[in-house]
């Protein structure tokens, strides 16, 4: 086995142990933590892959912004631990089932043409600010342009949110 | 084939070289880091009119040691009621990202000159370069909230709390424009290598006009991406006139209050491990980095070391003699004595060739450690002087003044970096 694939496995593995404390852990910091844990591995296998900016970005953005403000709010909320219920009726009925379904429709998909995944077609160019900004300003330009009115929406949403009631 | 693939294929050498100058770096930092506490002491006393540490050692220079053994030998309490894994992870979280941001700083321009080589590898003067220099030391700043954050939390108690969430708002906030007020330097260098950063702003021919903070070439003097940068990285790193989550005066002692022993000394360390590296980014994004301040045709610059070390180290040896201890009377004139040597070592390179490369060699590291050095005895003089900010100021400044002042310094240089830039 290669050491990329070693440093591979192990990661992946961070991952998926990450992302299933996520869910078992009781208590909301903790599992906020496993989520942690999970982004940035992410970054690490994105590193593996040779996007160095992207994995860079997952770590500031996901791994630091976001789960601090998660963090953040857990600990304002002061939230303590949760009880685990039982499953619920759709959950149990609707949930598994296709969660199998996916886990399967995946696994066959990978079985099948396994070996022909293509690799990233331009690993070195994800590191330069020059190539990133041609990507963003030219291949990618419809979907960035319509992020920023995501984001733009998600602002407006908060304002409104936010605004105090108006004195009568 | 990728920068990580290439790591995992280095052979042994590589690896020894590698665990070595980590060993070495560790260790210069962490002593630095005790005498920066002796340092800001008693320039904090000079400026109180007292006297500062004095009674451990001439100087009270041994304060430091006793400082770490009384560290080590207190007992280790933990309190009741605790969330024990998370209590435990915090003051390493905060003190191993805080050690890992320095891996990725630059210390000199060239590798060690040709006979100094380690089984074939040559031996540079930074841990590793990578070119994502300046957002790997961005994401790792971005964790280091939770440190703090989860140390306050996990401490089951009122004041911890209270010091944890302060910290959590104070660096959200305050990320944001210490990462806006450098897109003009990373417009201007185009790349986010901090190598490259320090090689564009090459003062060979106009000194310090070169450098980020006052150049017009390709781009935009960064004086206000520099302030933007500076205000907000003492934010970042939690100290005067921005400590609002160790407040003594309200919170007791904020985010650690309920540490103690070496877990306390973890905090303490990581904090001055981030004031040395905020240091030593703006000395590399905005202050030339290593570049002397002075055109390459003044050679006679290069012998400013020795003017500081000889006047240094015969101060030293007659200083020494006054006291009655043999730390004084021994250790501080042999010590006077090698410091002004090697400072009259480096002057003779007038006279003899492979001196005179010596003398050349260090003058990058020699620029960039006065710089450094320069902006930790900023920090300190802040903290001697300025009262700290009431929570409401401290959010508008972030959000209502280093915002939107970083962003207009970003669309400024954009401009001219199109109308003058680089092509």
């Amino acid at each position: 086995m290669s050491p990329a694939l070693t440093v591979f496995f192990v990661l992946a593995a961070l991952s998926v142990i990450g992302a299933l404390s996520l869910i078992l852990q009781k208590h909301p910091i903790h599992s906020a933590l496993s989520l942690i844990v999970v982004m940035v591995s992410l970054a690490g296998l994105y590193l593996l892959l040779g996007a160095e900016f992207v994995a860079a970005v997952q770590i500031i953005v996901y791994g630091g912004a976001i789960m601090v403000l998660f963090v953040f709010v857990i600990m304002l909320l002061n939230a303590s631990a949760e009880e685990h219920t039982d499953f619920s009726k759709l959950a149990k009925f609707g949930g598994l089932p296709l969660a199998l379904a996916l886990t399967g429709l995946l696994a066959a998909a990978m079985i099948r043409n396994g070996g022909a995944v293509p690799n990233s077609t331009t690993p070195d160019a994800l590191a330069s600010t020059t190539d990133i900004s041609m990507m963003l300003f030219s291949t990618f330009v419809y979907p960035f342009e319509l992020t920023s009115f995501l984001i733009l929406v998600a602002i407006m949403g908060a304002l409104v949110l936010a605004q105090r009631e108006k004195k009568t | 084939v990728n920068a990580v693939t290439t790591f995992l294929t280095q052979d042994g050498g590589f690896w020894v070289l590698t665990l070595v100058k980590i060993a070495l770096l560790l260790f210069i930092v962490l002593t630095v880091n005790a005498y920066l506490t002796w340092f800001e002491r008693k320039v904090v006393a000079l400026m109180q009119s007292r006297v500062g540490p004095h009674r451990v050692g001439p100087h009270g220079l041994l304060q430091p040691a006793a400082d770490g053994l009384k560290f080590l030998f207190k007992e280790d309490v933990m309190p009741g009621g605790v969330d024990k894994f998370v209590y435990l992870l915090a003051p390493f979280l905060a003190l191993t990202l805080a050690l890992a941001s320095l891996a990725v700083i630059p210390f000199g321009p060239k590798p060690l000159p040709p006979p100094f080589t380690f089984f074939g590898h040559q031996i540079d003067l930074w841990i590793t370069n990578p070119e994502i220099g300046l957002l790997v030391l961005f994401s790792i700043t971005a964790l280091g909230v939770y440190g703090v954050a989860l140390a306050g939390w996990a401490s089951n108690s009122k004041y911890p709390l209270l010091g944890g969430l302060r910290s959590s708002a104070q660096m959200i906030s305050y990320e944001l424009s210490m990462t806006m007020s450098v897109v003009g330097v990373l417009l201007m260098a185009n790349s986010f290598s901090l190598t490259k950063i320090i090689s564009l702003q090459d003062s060979s021919k106009w000194g310090l006009l070169s450098w980020n903070i006052f150049t017009f070439h390709g781009g935009f003097p960064q004086i206000v991406g520099f302030l933007c940068f500076f205000i907000s990285a003492i934010a970042e790193t939690n100290r005067v006139p921005f400590d609002l989550p160790e407040a003594e005066s309200e919170l007791v002692a904020g985010f650690h209050t309920e540490y103690s022993s070496f877990k306390f000394a973890m905090f303490f360390i990581a904090e001055y491990t981030s004031m040395i590296t905020v240091s030593s980014l703006c000395a590399i994004l905005f202050f030339g980095g290593w570049n002397s301040p002075f055109p390459a045709t003044w050679t006679f610059t290069h012998f400013i070391p020795s003017l500081i070390l000889i006047p240094f180290g015969l101060w030293v040896i007659f200083d020494g003699v006054k006291y009655e201890t043999v730390f004084g009377k021994v250790i501080l004139p042999g010590l006077g004595a090698a410091i002004a040597g090697v400072g009259t070592l480096l002057l003779a390179g007038l006279w003899i060739a492979p001196l005179y490369e010596v003398s050349e060699y260090i003058q990058g590291p020699f620029w960039l450690l006065s710089k450094i050095f320069f902006f930790l005895f900023f920090y300190v003089w802040a903290r001697g002087t300025l009262p700290r900010f009431r929570y409401d100021q401290l959010m508008n400044i972030g959000w209502k003044l280093l915002l939107p002042v970083s962003i207009a310094n970003v669309i400024i240089t954009a401009g001219c970096v199109l109308r003058w830039g680089h092509p």
